[in-house]
């Protein structure tokens, strides 16, 4: 009972939050999104933080993420750097069209919506709810809004910006869109962005974020993406979290699926104190395809938490989880994965594999798979592996003069590999190599080319 | 090269080796010959520093250094090579990734500098050519999804390429036709010189009709009970190792 009392005060606090602070939120974001506040103030009065133990936060301990007295910024605060100076990134051809996110907000000066080639309109969400009013009502909150979770709520009421990526309709990105998240401060912050990315009947788009920290202070992040693949329509979708271990993020996606679309998303946590992804993704056409994809690498006391619910609401739908992590010291995580094939969704494919190294008996990981079928004819599978590495491919390599550490190194790789050949941005499947690489030599304090000083 | 004195080996409590002496020159190519479930893979395993297995006794010295007390991966880099009888599949490691690292690391340990790109690619381009190993083999993860025939080859192609002094083959020969027995005879064959070592373990003549050893020692409930010269090879292939029970029983 006490955890719940104390929830419920943590929920009283952000309402209280809203209550002294609502101008400000409202005067630093757009109409549109404000209508949505509090409706989403109700439901959060309503559900309440989710509570360690519970059904979809069985292992994650949100209430120790939020203890922290953190500051929140609505918009009143100059943030005391040039972003220019301290940020480049060098990544030999990835050429990108980047946007920078700095906590929650879109950095720019001058420039709020970029118009792109082909009608791709990208940039600030709450400028796009001003200039695009009609594009962004069709999409915002629609998939996220029917949440029971508390803290898209929360992230509801209190989201003033975020990144809006727009392609039209038969529309083909030529060069990925790169969003940079970062977060950057005097003091501990917590933000809560908000993100849109629509893909129109026929589309094509490549997107990257990368999550950063850049200042040695606590951080927490509860964000909301919300992603529209129209009918035939090609997302391909890469989140590179990369952030300290002061660091918390909490991530909630919810990609909404039209008939004959592909959606392949992958979330690469790379670094991070607390890690909690929630991914949601509803197959709302037929013939619709979803890759999600995760590789978790953690250490010392991080903790990793990749939540995934596939919705086959319609027949003929494919879809395929594949989670991969290598957990050392005493890192900890969960691996939740949900397919729910509802009763119409007959000839549903659905896989999920969720795959782990523990290199220390210290090290947990938690994996449960969840089918829910109430389709007859469908083929699902899943299938999860907790595992040191192999000392049978140990030795190989060792009696070939390569060193038991490099030895180690090389089948952590090829482990976290086979995600990463998934990426289908080929100078972005590289760099992530490299870092992956880095990461497992304990090199990885920050991207190498990138002047950012992450981790 | 490698003298091996009074070996004896167990694993689980279970011996298996009980007591094995071997002595082993340079220039010199060694067949071991023995029933299944005699210790001949035991030995190899033994030598190439597998710990899965206890030393009880016994003494193993190469190049006149206590070879027990060294790693897997020191061996390897002093020019001990051992070929599995059944190699492993690694998933996601390249051949060439994995084969340019083994270089350079024996590289290092000599103190050599690492092969640059075009020298490692040409050395492999050689060495596939003597194996003939398929080129888009050596595109893919190591023997993943390669035949029997092809991870035997590989184990050659392997050898080629870091040029043991001591190579350890064990039941190369086993599952191969006769095209690719050839092909792994060629590759030992070509490593043979004054200055190498070459331990064959088979439990087949066959091999030896290629690869023509200077000695043969029958190894039977983990120990040497018979060595001579390559006839002895074909005495067993005439006789069967139900000769050696028998000769064993009459003891």
């Amino acid at each position: 009972m006490s955890t719940i009392t104390k929830n419920m005060s943590l929920r009283d606090q952000f309402l209280n939050l809203y209550r002294d602070r609502a101008g400000d939120i409202s005067a630093n974001s757009a109409p549109l999104l404000n209508n949505y506040r509090d409706g989403a103030l109700a439901r959060l009065e309503d559900l309440g933080f989710p509570v360690k133990g519970s059904e979809e936060y069985r292992y994650a301990d949100i209430e120790s993420v939020f203890k922290n007295d953190l500051q929140k910024d609505f918009g009143d605060i100059r943030v005391t750097f040039n972003i220019r100076e301290i940020f480049h990134c060098d990544v030999p051809d990835l050429d990108t069209n980047l946007l920078l996110l700095v906590n929650g907000r879109y950095y720019n000066g001058s420039e709020l919506i970029r118009k792109l080639p082909g009608g791709i309109i990208a940039g600030s969400l709450a400028q796009a709810a001003k200039d695009y009013p009609e594009i962004v009502e069709k999409h915002y909150g629609r998939y996220a809004g029917a949440s029971d979770d508390g803290l898209v709520a929360l992230n509801t009421a209190f989201a003033q910006d975020g990144i809006f990526i727009y392609v039209p309709e038969r529309v083909k990105s030529e060069k990925p869109i790169q969003v940079v998240n970062i977060m950057i401060s005097d003091n501990d912050l917590m933000a809560q962005h908000r993100n849109l990315f629509i893909a129109e009947d026929g589309a094509e788009a490549k997107i990257v974020v990368c999550d950063h920290s850049l200042s040695a202070h606590r951080f927490l992040t509860n964000s909301v993406n919300e992603v529209f693949t129209g009918k035939g329509a090609q997302i391909n979708l890469t989140r590179i979290q990369n952030e300290h271990n002061g660091s918390s993020q909490i991530t909630h996606s919810y990609s909404h699926q039209e008939a004959g679309s592909n959606l392949t998303a992958s979330i690469i946590s790379l670094h991070g104190g607390f890690i909690r992804n929630n991914i949601f993704v509803t197959l709302n056409g037929e013939h619709a395809e979803n890759h999600s994809m995760g590789l978790y690498l953690s250490d010392k006391g991080q903790y990793i938490d990749n939540f995934v619910h596939i919705d086959h609401a319609s027949p003929n739908c494919f879809s395929n989880q594949l989670f991969k992590g290598v957990l050392d010291d005493y890192a900890s995580g969960s691996f939740n994965g949900r397919i729910l094939v509802r009763r119409d969704a007959q000839k549903t494919n659905a896989y999920q594999s969720n795959n782990n190294i523990l290199l220390t008996d210290d090290a947990k990981m938690y994996s449960r798979p969840q089918l829910e079928i109430y389709a007859d004819d469908v083929k699902c599978s899943h299938g999860s592996t907790m595992g040191r590495l192999d000392d049978n491919a140990l030795f190989y390599l060792r009696s070939r003069g390569i060193d038991k550490r490099e030895a180690r190194l090389m089948l952590m790789f090829a482990f976290a590999h086979e995600v990463i050949q998934n990426i289908k941005v080929k100078a972005l499947q590289e760099r992530i190599d490299d870092l992956v690489n880095k990461r497992l030599r304990g090199e990885l304090s920050r991207c190498n080319n990138c002047a950012m000083k992450c981790g | 090269m490698l003298v091996i004195k009074d070996l004896k080996v167990s694993i689980e409590g279970g011996e298996i080796l009980k007591g094995v002496s071997l002595e082993v020159n340079a220039g010199e190519v060694h067949a071991i010959m023995g029933p299944n479930g005699s210790g001949k893979s035991t030995l190899a395993a033994v030598l190439a520093g597998r710990d899965l297995y206890e030393v009880d006794s016994g003494t193993i010295s190469y190049m006149g250094e206590d070879l027990l007390e060294k790693s897997p991966e020191e061996r390897a880099k002093e020019g001990l090579f051992l070929g599995f009888q059944y190699p492993i599949e690694i998933p996601g490691v390249s051949m060439v990734n994995f084969m340019k690292t083994a270089i350079n690391e024996m590289r290092k340990h000599r103190g050599e500098e690492p092969l640059s790109a075009s020298e490692f690619l040409k050395k492999m381009r050689q060495k596939k050519e003597l194996v003939e190993i398929d080129s888009s083999l050596t595109n893919r993860s190591v023997n993943e999804g390669f035949s029997g025939g092809e991870k035997k080859k590989n184990e050659i192609f392997q050898m080629a390429m870091l040029e043991p002094k001591l190579a350890v083959l064990d039941e190369t020969d086993s599952g191969l036709d006769i095209d690719a027995l050839k092909v792994v005879a060629r590759g030992v064959n070509n490593l043979r010189s004054s200055e190498n070592a070459i331990i064959v373990i088979t439990h087949y003549q066959r091999l030896l009709d290629y690869i023509v050893p200077d000695y043969v020692h029958v190894l039977y409930k983990g120990r040497i009970v018979r060595s001579g010269g390559k006839e002895l090879a074909l005495l067993l292939e005439e006789k069967g190792y139900e000769w050696i029970r028998q000769e064993e029983l009459n003891l």
